[in-house]
């Protein structure tokens, strides 16, 4: 208690300066003034007395620096002191300053941005209750999505059967982009949905933000059809009614109940399906698809106590015995799982490239720590005579030190300032970002965790490129610095070699980073090369609505038949279209939505129990292979001769053909891929699930002669798409006036969506290693510059002495880019481990591919040549007669 | 010897001063440097103006309180008073010095016992 009632009357002196030392000083001039009067009635002259007192007393100034010091709080003195007198040396030298805040703020925004990705990518928790118990279930080596999930029968057993979850919930990941519309207001809107098993939520642990979520009751078989809204989706269509909970809404032309609003932190698309942007939620009625097949993704809640490995065997030994289809238990082959934390399948994919990526982001803060400890040492150096004069005036070394660190905190905190606000719009930017396709990507924020590492960072940062010449700087001897006259002297040759190394480390790590950027973009270009099987340029898909009216009761083979007409209607009405080459409607869209059939050769069916390799299945129309650019190989396209009651046939790919009839023809041979059907044509293969990844095989089958999930009407045309886009719609209206109001999407887009992850890290690398070759030939400008006007005399009285330009010239020009050959030496070693460590990232490249190292090395030498050139030709042009007479 | 003045050791300034206030009572600060040096017998080595320090500190330890008034001679000055912690203080204080003389001494006398 009184310890803290002294701090405060310490701390309240501190604010009361004046009045105190005047108080002071009236008491000292008092007590002279006794003393002076005393030692005269002692009979001393008045001259003597005085004296004499004034011995008595000791140093006046000392004992009221001594009183003050007792007084206050001497370290806020000094601290404030230092601050004072670093903004006014900083404001003196300002190009010194703002070249130094804006380089830190580069560096420190740059890595609080990556630091924000990587921490809501990577670090930070999903938005679940207790996610750590979540996990993913998915069959091993799955292609494609019906590889990958179970039945409704598998989903029910397992449920049952297990011991290791506490319970195991499920979602539908079959669906499109559009796949329900919304009417009643205005247009009818496209939306997008995804089904979900009742229990959903609740396994998940998450609270809704407005009204409720439905619950395992409400998915049961002749339940009210309710739906929940995703936060984005209630922001854009419904304003964010807070009143919305409750009221209906028309989805597909029949009234759904809104019965809540999901968080913001939970979006679905970005955790479940990264660059998907899901709009509804509705309840799943499990019997309405439990003769799909494979149609359900398995979320599982692990019992506490229980683990993966623990879950994984009991999965091993359940998993076989799970039915298909339980009416048909003969269907079944028994089911395997690969278990994984949900977070791991999330985000697991991208943990090397965000450690890539967060290692490249540091290397910059490197070399800005670098760069700057590189200036500041050039202007400590100028500052030399003044520390050592302040040094002969009894500073102590250790203040001279605080001082500078002062001065490199108040800089490191200044261009903090301005990196959080570049991070701040970087981070706003990238969450707004939909259309890449990271996960969480669009909760990306600088939160309290990024602003304390940036603090953290800061902080490191100013100790780094401050101490290191603060205390370089101080150690220098007295004597000879104050009889150095600055200028003629040359440069002590210690100083000299650290700034050597400084600049070294600063070009070995911007090769460093210039070898990894590189390599990732010539995989980025070997990516983007890929022959896809398809031309995405100049074609535009959009999701065209058809009905087909009541056909329960119809027989299968009519209701193909009115499918066909519905989408041949389409097809007729569109291709007559002023611009239109090509068009043609597929159900799914490669490296979009998909799904898997078995496919063999008839004459050998798979036996029971043994792995069918899957084909992806495509339901399409005539005019889709040109539609989208597949070349035919062999044979011919499907055509609308093709019906129901003729000869069942399909299209399959090369990689099919190759496999089933190797050597010969598969025109004409007959496969079994959802019935018997004859091979009626050979195409080439499509990357359908990515672009990185090879094609698998796949089938054709026209809209006639099987049942499409939906219709994505493919356009090939030379016109621009906000063109082509209303006169389409147009056509489709006078089909079916209920057609939503629909997105004509570039088919690039769904390249583009693919392959952005690799675009997204191969740009921010590239962007990273571009900053450091700028700040690494701004390190080699200075010191150069630096070293020239330190020598300014010595190279007069080399040229007064008959040196010619070029020698002066070329000897500027040799020890730059002796610097620079050293730094490329080192840091092509380092690129050379950092390249393997990054080579699984790497596409179709090699990580010690000879022409990236050879062209950074030219990089690297173009620029330092240029660095060096224009202080090597400010030299060569010093007039000797100048330069000496400037003593 | 006698040329030699002794050194303070830290905090026993204080110490002085608290114990001047309270046999002499109110003081200024000439007339408490003054009569330590008497006290002391000049063998203290007490430059007067190091005492403001100790004064300043005590005032906010609020073991002394202070007021300007006027000497006797008709000046203006600062007169200082013991406050009641500051008594407490003092017995405290001076407790703990007399033990710790009386300790030193024993242990300076059993050196010079051992070492005969």
């Amino acid at each position: 208690m009184d310890t803290l009632r002294y701090a405060l009357h310490r701390l309240a002196s501190f604010f009361r300066k004046k009045p105190l030392d005047q108080d002071l000083d009236a008491e000292m001039a008092a007590h002279l003034e006794f003393a002076v009067e005393e030692n005269i009635q002692r009979g001393l002259t008045p001259q003597e007395a005085r004296r004499q007192a004034l011995i008595r007393f000791g140093g006046v100034e000392q004992a009221k620096q001594h009183h003050r010091e007792t007084r206050g709080m001497p370290s806020l003195d000094i601290l404030l002191q230092d601050l004072r007198f670093a903004f006014r040396t900083l404001k003196k030298d300002r190009g010194f300053t703002i070249v130094a805040i804006l380089i830190l703020a580069l560096g420190i925004g740059a890595n609080v941005t990556v630091f924000s990705v990587v921490n809501t990518l990577l670090l930070r928790p999903l938005p679940f209750t207790d996610p750590a118990r979540l996990v993913w279930m998915e069959q091993a080596d799955a292609k494609g999505l019906s590889g990958a999930t179970y039945s409704v029968d598998a989903f029910e057993e397992f449920r049952q059967q297990n011991h290791s979850f506490e319970d195991v919930t499920a979602y539908v990941p079959f669906y499109g982009t559009s796949d329900y519309k919304l009417t009643g207001h205005g247009l009818p809107q496209p939306v997008s949905g995804v089904r979900i098993a009742g229990s959903f939520f609740q396994i998940l642990g998450v609270r809704p933000a407005l009204g409720r979520f439905f619950t395992e009751k409400e998915s049961l078989p002749g339940s009210a059809p309710l739906v929940v809204l995703s936060n984005a989706y209630w922001h854009r269509q419904f304003a964010a009614d807070p009143t919305i909970a409750g009221k209906a809404i028309n989805i597909n032309d029949k009234p759904v109940t809104v019965v809540g609003v999901m968080p913001e932190s939970f979006d679905f698309g970005a955790v479940f399906d990264p660059g998907m942007k899901m709009d509804i939620l509705l309840p799943q009625v499990m019997d309405e698809i439990r003769d799909d097949g494979n149609v359900l993704s398995f979320i599982g809640r692990l019992k506490p106590g229980s683990t993966l490995a623990t879950a994984q065997a009991e999965w091993n030994l359940i998993g076989p015995r799970l039915h298909h289809n339980a009416r048909n238990p003969e269907w079944s082959i028994g089911y395997t799982a690969t278990l994984s934390g949900l977070k791991d399948h999330v985000s697991g994919k991208l943990r090397r490239s965000l450690i890539v990526l967060w290692s490249a982001v540091g290397m910059v803060l490197l070399i800005v720590c670098v760069n700057l400890a590189n200036l500041l040492l050039a202007r400590e150096a100028t500052r030399k005579k003044e520390f050592a004069l302040r040094s002969a005036l009894g500073a102590g070394r250790g203040r001279l030190v605080r001082q500078m660190v002062t001065e490199s905190l108040v800089l490191a905190f200044s261009g903090s300032i301005f990196g959080l606000a570049l991070a701040y719009g970087t981070t706003t930017w990238l969450a707004h970002q939909g259309s890449i396709a990271l996960p969480l990507l669009s909760s990306v924020r600088v939160d309290t965790v990024a602003l304390a590492w940036a603090l953290f960072l800061t902080v490191m940062a100013a100790v780094f490129f401050g101490l290191v010449p603060a205390l370089r700087s101080t150690r220098s001897n007295l004597q000879e610095a104050l009889k150095e006259s600055g200028r003629g002297a040359g440069e002590g040759r210690k100083q000299e070699r650290m700034r050597s190394i400084l600049v070294i480390s600063e070009v070995a790590l911007a090769c460093v980073l210039l070898v990894c950027a590189g390599l990732l973009l010539r995989s980025f270009l070997h990516v983007l090369d890929v022959d896809l099987g398809f031309l995405p340029s100049r074609a535009g898909s959009l999701r065209a609505e058809y009905k087909l009216g009541d056909i329960q009761g119809l027989t299968t083979a009519l209701a193909y038949q009115r499918q066909g007409a519905a989408i041949q209607a389409i097809v007729e009405q569109v291709k007559n279209l002023p611009g239109v080459e090509a068009t043609g409607v597929s159900d799914m869209l490669p490296l979009d939505r998909n799904r898997t059939w078995g496919l063999s050769p008839k004459g050998s069916e798979y036996k029971k129990g043994e792995h069918h390799p899957g084909t992806f299945v495509y339901i399409t129309s005539p005019g889709y292979l040109q539609a989208m650019g597949i070349h035919l190989r062999e044979g011919r396209d499907l055509n609308w001769s093709d019906r129901p009651e003729t000869q069942q046939v399909v299209i399959i790919n090369n990689a099919a053909a190759k496999k089933f009839w190797p050597g010969e023809s598969a025109i004409g041979k007959t496969a079994i891929v959802g019935g018997e059907r004859t091979v009626i044509g050979v195409v080439d293969d499509v990357r359908e699930t990515g672009v990185e990844t090879a094609a698998a095989f796949e089938s054709y089958i026209p809209v006639t002669q099987a049942f499409a999930v939906g219709a994505e009407l493919v356009v090939r045309s030379k016109l621009p798409p906000e063109v082509l886009a209303p006169s389409i719609l147009k056509a489709l209206r006078q089909i079916n006036p209920d057609q939503p109001e629909v997105a004509f999407r570039p088919i690039q887009a769904l390249v583009d969506r693919s392959t952005s992850p690799r675009r997204f890290f191969m740009i921010l690398v590239a962007a990273f290693a571009g900053l450091g070759l700028v700040l690494a030939s701004l390190g080699i400008y200075g010191v150069i510059s630096y070293s020239v006007t330190q020598r300014t005399q010595e190279i007069g009285i080399r040229m007064a002495l008959g040196a010619s330009l070029q020698k002066v010239r070329g000897d500027v020009m040799a020890s730059t880019l002796k610097l620079v050959g050293l730094g490329v030496v080192v840091g092509s070693i380092a690129a050379l481990l950092a390249a393997n460590g990054i080579s699984s990232l790497l596409y179709g490249t090699e990580p010690g591919d000879p022409r990236i190292y050879f062209g950074v090395l030219i990089l690297l030498l173009s620029v330092a040549t240029l660095a060096g050139y224009l202080p090597a030709r400010r030299a060569s042009r010093i007039d000797p007669m100048v330069a000496l007479r400037n003593e | 010897m006698a040329d030699q003045k002794l050194d303070l050791l830290q905090g026993t300034l204080d110490l002085m001063v608290l114990q001047t206030l309270e046999t002499m009572g109110t003081l200024h600060g000439y007339g408490i440097a003054r009569r330590i040096e008497q006290v002391s017998g000049d063998e203290v080595l007490l430059n007067q103006g190091t005492i403001y320090a100790s004064l300043v500190r005590l005032q906010q330890q609020e073991r002394i309180s202070a007021e300007w008034g006027t000497s006797d001679n008709n000046r203006k000055a600062k007169f200082y008073a013991i406050t009641r912690k500051g008594r407490k203080q003092l017995q405290q204080d001076t407790a703990y010095w007399g033990r710790l003389t009386s300790v030193m001494n024993r242990v300076l006398a059993m050196q010079a016992e051992g070492s005969e």
